[in-house]
């Protein structure tokens, strides 16, 4: 007889697979961009945020839930005059 | 002085316009900035770095009350990723205004024309103050007025090179002809007299960057800068002497002891 342990809360279960700056990476399903900032330990200002190369608002964070295969781009401001080098 | 820059119908008071990369740290980049005098910085668009998010963070060494802080397009080699590269820069910091770059080489940095001409068209149509940095080209400059920039940016020598202003003739023709929008130098400034020799062409300001963040003391350079940019302004205003082939006595020909 099998018997299987405790389901775990479908929160903690990490099923989505996404890129984000190029890396992949799994992210709890139904995972908006609030929740994935949140995950990646980033402050929400000064930052954009686009999802398969359309800029989603801040306005439409909270509401924009990520889905298999997004390709996802989190940019902020760095040091640059004229093209600098990396 | 009261003599002021006007962009967009923005004024500055201050006729440098600095970059904010390759300072050795955050704090010595706030202190150049200070001694500088600049009212205006350009910072980059780049992915967040995922894995060290103890970095600090470039904006908060830019105090926004004291510096329009201007977006750019640095790294961009086509249109495309350009419009993006601003777009994305205007979503992150409410703010419209765009130093745009298309670039055409690694090597020379070199910029891209016709990315360029397509670029600010549509960014201008989408609502975008835009500045477009460009080579020495009346042409190419006459279309950016045309097609809305807001400013024209030729270089004076290829970014981050130093060598000063390679390209006098040109600039002052450029200076001649442009006269719908403000004509900035931006590009290959190395030292102060670089800086003065750009102001007293007549133009309406001059960026830089590694001029200042290269040198070994980036903040006595800062220093020099807003003297010479000062300096170049105040004399093409004062009207210079003419050049003479031969001597012109300062004092008086006659009454001389005999």
């Amino acid at each position: 007889m099998t018997f299987e342990g405790p389901r775990e809360p479908s929160s903690l279960v990490l099923k989505l697979n996404v890129t984000v700056n190029g890396e992949e990476t799994r992210l709890a399903e139904g995972l908006n961009i609030v929740g994935l900032l949140d995950s990646l330990g980033l402050k929400a200002d000064r930052l954009a945020v686009e999802v398969n190369r359309n800029i989603v608002r801040r306005a439409d964070w909270l509401s924009t839930a990520l889905a298999e295969g997004d390709r996802i781009e989190i940019v902020h401001f760095v040091g640059g005059g004229s093209t600098s080098e990396p | 002085m009261g003599d002021s820059l006007t962009i967009a119908g923005r004024e500055f008071h201050s006729r440098l316009i600095l970059g904010s990369g390759k300072y050795e740290s955050f704090e010595l980049m706030k202190r150049s900035l200070e001694v500088s005098g600049t009212e205006m910085v350009t910072v980059a668009v780049r992915r967040v770095n995922l894995t060290d998010k103890s970095k600090e963070s470039l904006l908060d060494f830019i105090d926004p009350a004291k510096y329009h802080i201007l977006p750019n397009t640095a790294g961009c080699y086509s249109a495309e990723e350009a419009i993006r590269t601003a777009m994305l820069a205007r979503e992150a910091l409410d703010n419209n205004w765009i130093k745009l770059e298309v670039l055409g080489d690694e090597r020379t940095l070199f910029p891209d024309n016709q990315g360029l001409l397509e670029a600010t068209t549509v960014l201008v149509k989408e609502g975008f103050i835009v500045l477009p940095y460009l080579n020495d080209d009346l042409i190419v400059a006459r279309r950016l007025v045309d097609a809305g920039a807001a400013a024209v940016m030729p270089l004076a020598a290829p970014i981050g090179s130093g060598l000063g202003i390679q390209n006098f003739t040109t600039l002052r023709i450029l200076r001649e002809e442009i006269r719908e929008v403000p004509l900035i130098v931006d590009a290959g400034v190395g030292t102060a007299s670089d800086a003065t020799l750009a102001m007293e062409l007549g133009v309406d300001g001059i960026l830089m960057n590694t001029g200042i963040a290269g040198a070994r003391d980036a903040v006595a350079m800062a220093q020099a800068m807003n003297y010479a940019v000062k300096a170049g302004r105040l004399a093409y205003e004062a009207g210079r002497i003419q050049k003479k082939l031969y001597a012109s006595a300062s004092s008086p020909v006659t009454g001389t002891i005999e």
